[in-house]
C-alpha cells in the first residue's frame, strides 16, 4: 500500500493483531511488526524521558526481543508450565498522522494479564504505537507501555505488556 | 512459644560445618529473631550520601523491618531517624525523598521535628503542662539510629546499641567499595539511573547466598545467555558484539571459567568472587574513560583500578555490590518468604556518560522484574521455598570443597566454584542470631 493510503482503520487493526500475536505466543510474527531501528520499551517511572540513561522495566531492540524470543522458544525451567498472557484493549486512538514523513502514533488503553500456573497478575496501562511503513507494510519504531504500576515492587513480568 | 525464641542452642544445631538445617529459610519465627536480633546487631546498608546533598534532602527505607529517615541536618551531617512520631506513631514522612527544609511535620497532630530528630514544638503546648511528656520518650522527639557509619558515601548502621564496631564488622572487604569509587576519577559516586524493586516470594538468604553461586549461571542462564550467544554468531564477526550481548553472554561461561574466578572470604559473612577476572573482564574499552583515570591516578594505580573486576561483594546481610559496573543490589527482607531487592546504578563522577549507560543497560537486563536473568533466578528461589518443605531431607548442603581447617582463617581466598561463601554467611548468620552473653554449646 502507498504511505498515504493508510488509514485510521489500519493503524487501529495493526494494534489489535499486534495484541493478539502476544496472546496467541506467535513471537516471531511479533518480532517481525518492529522496523529495524524498532523498540519495545516499558518504563521504569511515569513521564520517564529515555531508556538510555535511566533503568526501565525493558528498553529492548530488534536484538534483544530476539533473545527474549528464543529463549521463550526453547522453554527454561521458568516457562515450565509456559506463561500466558492476555491484552484487553480500548479502540485505539490515532493521535498523529504523517502521511508524507510515513510516520503515525496511536494510544491505546490496556489491561494486560499474565498467567503463571496458579498466579495471576493485572497490570493497567496506556500504550503508544509509533508506526512506519516500510515496503507497503506498517511497521513499529517504537511500542511504548506504560504500566501504571511501573514505579511498584513487582515480581516476574514473564511475557509482554 | 516456637522452637527458637530464646533457645539460642537450638538455633546453633541448624549451622553445621558444610550444612544448614531447611527452618533457616521457612521457619516464620527464625525470620522474627532475624529482624529482632540478627539486622540489628550488624552494619546495615541505609542509602547512599549523595540521595541527600542538601540540607533537609531526605530518604526513607526500612531497615530489618523498621522505617527510618536518613537526613541531610543543617550543620552537613547525615543524620538516621525512626520514621516514626514521638505522639502516635504516625510516619512522619510518606514520600520516598525529597526536602522537608528546616523541620519535619507530623501530618496527623502537626508535632514538629527539627532534623536531627529533636522535638521542636507541638500545638497548644500548655496541654503539657504538668505532665510527663516532656521527661518520656515522646519529649525526645524522633529516635535516632545513634550508630551510623559512612564509608566512600556509603550509608551504614548499627540499630542495637551491643555490637561490633564497623570496621571490626566489615574488615578488608572494605576494599570492594574502594575499588567501585575509585573507578571515577574524583573518587566520588552518585546514585543515578533510577531504583528497580523486584518482589521476590523467597528468603533473603536465597537471594544473598546466589551471589556469590558460581556454579548456577551456566545452569539457570543457559538459554538466556546462550540465546544472546547464539544470536550473535549468526551476525557479523568483523565487528565487536553490542555491549547487550557483552554483557549477557558471560552468564554462559563454563565451570572452569567460573572455578579459576576464585573467591575470597572474610570475617562476619562477607566475601566476593571475581578474585582473579570476571563476567565483567571483557568489556569493550572506553578509551575517553581509560585516558581520564590515568590522568588522575597515573598509569600504575589506574591500571590496578581498571583492572580489579570483582564479580559481586556481599556485605552480609543487606548489601550487595558490584565495583566493576558500579551497580548495587540493596536486601529489604519483607517476610519470611517475602523479599524486595533493590537496584541501584552509580555515575562515576568526572567519568563519561557512557559509564552510567552501560550500568543501567546491565541492571536493566539482569535485576528488572522483566529481566530474562531474573526470571530464571526467581524460578529457582520460589522453587527452594516450596521444595524444602519435602520430608525425608531437612538438610541442604554446602559441602562443595568444605576444608576443616578452612576456619582458621580470617580471610581466606580459594577457588571459585568452592561453597565456602554461604557456609562463611551461615557462620556468620548463627553468630550473629546468638549475640554474646548467650550460653556457647
Amino acid at each position: 500500500m502507498a504511505a498515504t493510503a493508510v488509514t485510521d482503520d489500519q493503524l487501529i487493526r495493526f494494534v489489535y493483531d499486534e495484541a493478539r500475536m502476544l496472546d496467541e505466543r506467535r513471537y516471531e510474527e511479533w518480532y517481525d511488526l518492529f522496523a529495524e531501528d524498532g523498540y519495545y520499551w516499558v518504563p521504569l517511572t511515569p513521564d520517564q524521558p529515555d531508556g538510555i540513561n535511566h533503568t526501565s522495566l525493558a528498553y529492548e531492540d530488534r536484538l534483544l526481543l530476539g533473545i527474549r524470543i528464543e529463549r521463550l522458544r526453547n522453554g527454561p525451567a521458568a516457562q515450565h508450565p509456559p506463561t500466558r498472557c492476555h491484552h484487553l484493549l480500548q479502540t485505539p486512538e490515532v493521535i498523529s498522522r504523517g502521511p508524507d514523513r510515513g510516520e503515525y502514533a496511536t494510544r491505546t488503553q490496556f489491561h494486560y494479564t499474565e498467567v503463571d500456573r496458579d498466579e495471576q497478575q493485572i497490570y493497567v496501562g496506556t500504550a503508544y504505537h509509533y508506526l512506519t511503513i516500510i515496503d507497503g507494510h506498517i511497521r513499529i519504531r517504537l511500542k511504548r507501555a506504560d504500566l501504571l504500576n511501573c514505579d511498584a515492587a513487582l515480581p516476574s513480568i514473564q511475557l509482554f505488556p | 512459644m516456637g522452637r527458637y525464641r530464646d533457645n539460642p542452642e537450638a538455633i546453633r544445631t541448624l549451622v553445621d560445618d558444610d550444612r544448614v538445617h531447611r527452618d533457616v529459610y521457612i521457619d516464620p519465627e527464625l525470620f522474627e529473631i532475624e529482624m529482632e536480633t540478627l539486622w540489628p546487631g550488624t552494619w546495615i546498608y541505609v542509602g547512599h550520601e549523595s540521595q541527600v546533598p542538601n540540607p533537609g534532602d531526605y530518604y526513607t527505607t526500612l531497615l530489618a523491618t523498621e522505617p527510618v529517615i536518613m537526613v541531610r541536618h543543617d550543620d552537613g551531617s547525615v543524620r538516621v531517624l525512626r520514621n516514626r512520631c514521638a505522639h502516635k506513631g504516625t510516619r512522619v514522612v510518606s514520600s520516598v525523598s525529597g526536602n522537608t527544609g528546616k523541620f519535619f511535620r507530623c501530618p496527623y497532630h502537626a508535632w514538629i521535628y527539627r532534623t536531627d530528630g529533636a522535638l521542636h514544638g507541638v500545638p497548644l503546648k500548655g496541654g503539657y503542662d504538668g505532665t510527663r511528656m516532656a521527661q518520656s520518650d515522646s519529649g525526645r522527639g524522633l529516635a535516632t539510629v545513634r550508630h551510623v557509619e559512612i564509608y566512600r558515601g556509603f550509608v551504614f548502621a548499627r540499630l542495637a546499641d551491643d555490637g561490633p564496631g564497623f570496621h571490626e564488622y566489615f574488615g578488608d572487604s572494605l576494599s570492594s567499595i574502594d575499588y567501585m569509587a575509585d573507578r571515577s576519577p574524583a573518587g566520588q559516586l552518585e546514585v543515578a539511573g533510577g531504583c528497580l524493586r523486584y518482589l521476590h516470594d523467597c528468603n533473603w538468604k536465597m537471594f544473598v547466598e546466589n551471589l556469590n553461586d558460581t556454579m548456577h549461571p551456566m545452569v539457570t542462564h543457559e538459554l538466556a545467555a546462550g540465546a544472546a550467544k547464539t544470536l550473535w554468531a549468526g551476525q557479523r564477526s568483523d565487528v565487536a558484539p553490542p555491549m547487550a550481548v557483552e554483557q549477557l553472554a558471560p552468564f554462559a561461561s563454563g565451570y572452569g571459567f567460573f572455578d579459576q574466578m576464585g573467591v575470597r572470604v572474610y570475617e562476619n559473612g562477607h566475601s566476593f568472587t571475581g578474585v582473579n577476572f570476571s563476567i565483567h573482564s571483557a568489556y569493550s574499552p572506553m578509551p575517553e574513560y581509560d585516558r581520564a583515570m590515568v590522568a588522575a591516578y597515573g598509569q600504575e594505580r589506574a591500571k590496578d583500578i581498571l583492572g580489579t573486576v570483582r564479580h559481586n561483594t556481599v556485605y552480609f546481610p543487606s548489601l550487595t555490590i558490584k565495583g566493576a559496573i558500579q551497580a548495587i543490589r540493596v536486601v529489604r527482607p519483607i517476610a519470611v518468604d517475602k523479599t524486595i531487592i533493590e537496584s541501584w546504578t552509580f555515575r562515576l563522577k568526572d567519568a563519561p556518560e557512557a559509564l552510567l549507560q552501560r550500568t543501567v543497560m546491565y541492571s536493566r537486563l539482569i535485576n528488572s522484574p522483566m529481566s530474562v536473568v531474573g526470571h530464571d533466578d526467581r524460578h529457582n528461589y520460589r522453587s527452594i521455598q516450596e521444595g524444602l518443605r519435602a520430608g525425608g531431607n531437612e538438610w541442604v548442603s554446602l559441602h562443595r570443597n568444605f576444608d576443616p581447617t578452612e576456619t582458621d582463617h580470617t580471610e581466606l581466598t580459594t577457588n571459585g566454584t568452592n561453597e565456602i561463601s554461604m557456609r562463611n554467611q551461615f557462620r556468620a548468620w548463627a553468630k550473629f542470631m546468638t549475640p554474646a552473653g548467650t550460653p556457647a554449646l
